[in-house]
């Protein structure tokens, strides 16, 4: 199993409150914040691209261990709301990273994407031992589009976030993971390719709401702890009554789950590296405390990652 | 439990997650009247099973066997 080192982020500077919002959706901004949590989320610039974005996340990544970007051997980015379908992201950012030759994979799975390039670049450590995971969204090009749709356009916003792996050396060590997948619900929560973005709200908090502890429990119990055991969880970003949710579902304090939704909204698959980025800054990992990692996303795709301090 | 007891039973229940205190139509759908929000529905499908000793599989889990009380009898009666 490969070590965390660091994580980065990025958010853009254009800050979008609820009554912004609330004016151009023809809504009131109080049931903005009562459906979401949501206070404001910040929206990238018309000419700043996914690639952009990411790169300014891997940036603070590398800057956060103090290592160049020419350590990194592989490179993973995963977005769901990158325009061109081929090639991704992560060739470009490579290479505004100055890491021409350096292999670069894409993720292109929306929310779980975080995760499910960290347990990629755990497994694939053993062949490249510096692995940068990004995560990069800009959910504003596609819940702006109109005829936009409130109810979902009130929970996205854009930013990036990043991690950075190594086999040998980090501030926790990774101990144990679970994804899992399940396509019957793929049109619950899909993008088109003419860009159309659909959410049936229902379908996605109920199957999160029962699969997400499902999968938290699933990876602890192989690992002889329980819920109570974890001080911090550090999930994908959705909605804070989903979240809340999911703690009752697992018995621990709501405040457990550390949440900064508020602020920057769902950030599809940023919202992990957001997170887990800002609970670095304010002191992260401890030697031996273990820190559960989880998501749920289109797809349906949905795990967890649990790993301890070192 | 009988025909009769699983109606009272199913209505205990979502009058237990309801908005409003009033007894909805048998077929109102209880989301689009907005006597159930989204994020009760995952516990009230738990108290459901709970209460008729059944198990939700993730394949059933779909928002409209839930919709309304005419609804939520059917699904029930199916898996008891």
């Amino acid at each position: 199993m490969a070590f965390i080192q660091a994580f980065g982020a990025y958010l853009p500077s254009r800050i979008v409150s609820n009554a912004e919002l609330a004016a151009r959706l023809g809504c009131e901004a109080d049931w903005i914040e009562q459906a979401s949590g949501i206070a404001e989320r910040r929206y990238a610039a018309e000419d700043e691209s996914v690639a952009d974005l990411a790169v300014r996340a891997a940036q603070d990544c590398l800057a956060c261990t103090g290592r160049p970007a020419s350590d990194v051997q592989l490179v993973i980015v995963a977005s769901g709301s990158e325009p061109r379908r081929f090639p991704g992201p992560a060739a470009v950012v490579a290479n505004r990273l100055g890491l021409d030759g350096v292999p670069a994979l894409d993720v292109p799975v929306a929310s779980a994407g975080g995760l499910i390039g960290m347990v990629m670049g755990n497994a694939l450590a053993a062949t490249y031992p510096v692995v940068l995971i990004v995560a990069a969204e800009k959910m504003s090009n596609l819940v702006m589009r109109e005829p936009a749709d409130k109810n979902i356009a009130i929970l996205f916003g854009d930013g990036a976030g990043a991690c950075l792996l190594d086999a040998e050396r980090g501030t926790a060590r990774v101990v144990d993971h679970a994804l899992h997948s399940d396509g019957a619900f793929a049109a619950s929560l899909a993008l088109q390719a003419d860009g159309t973005l659909s959410m049936d709200g229902r379908s996605v908090i109920l199957h999160a709401s029962r699969k997400l502890p499902r999968v938290v429990s699933e990876v602890l119990e192989r690992n002889q702890l329980s819920p109570g055991d974890v001080p911090v969880y550090l999930m994908h970003q959705a909605n804070q009554n989903l979240m809340d949710a999911v703690a009752r579902a697992l018995r621990v304090p709501a405040d457990r789950l550390f949440s900064n939704i508020r602020n920057y909204g769902n950030t599809s698959s940023a919202s992990l590296f957001l997170a887990a980025a800002e609970w670095q800054a304010a002191g992260g990992f401890q030697t031996g405390v273990p820190v559960v990692f989880a998501v749920f996303g289109a797809g349906f795709h949905w795990g967890a990652l649990l790993a301890t301090g070192v | 439990m009988n025909e009769t007891e699983t109606r009272a039973k199913i209505r205990e229940i979502v009058k237990q997650f309801a908005s409003e205190n009033r007894e909805p139509d048998a077929s109102e759908s209880l989301f689009e009247s907005g006597m159930l929000d989204s994020f009760v529905l995952p516990e009230m499908v738990s108290a459901l099973e709970e209460a008729f000793h059944i198990c939700v599989p993730d394949a059933d889990l779909n928002p409209r066997h839930f919709e309304s009380l005419a609804r939520i009898e059917a699904y029930v009666a199916s898996r008891v």
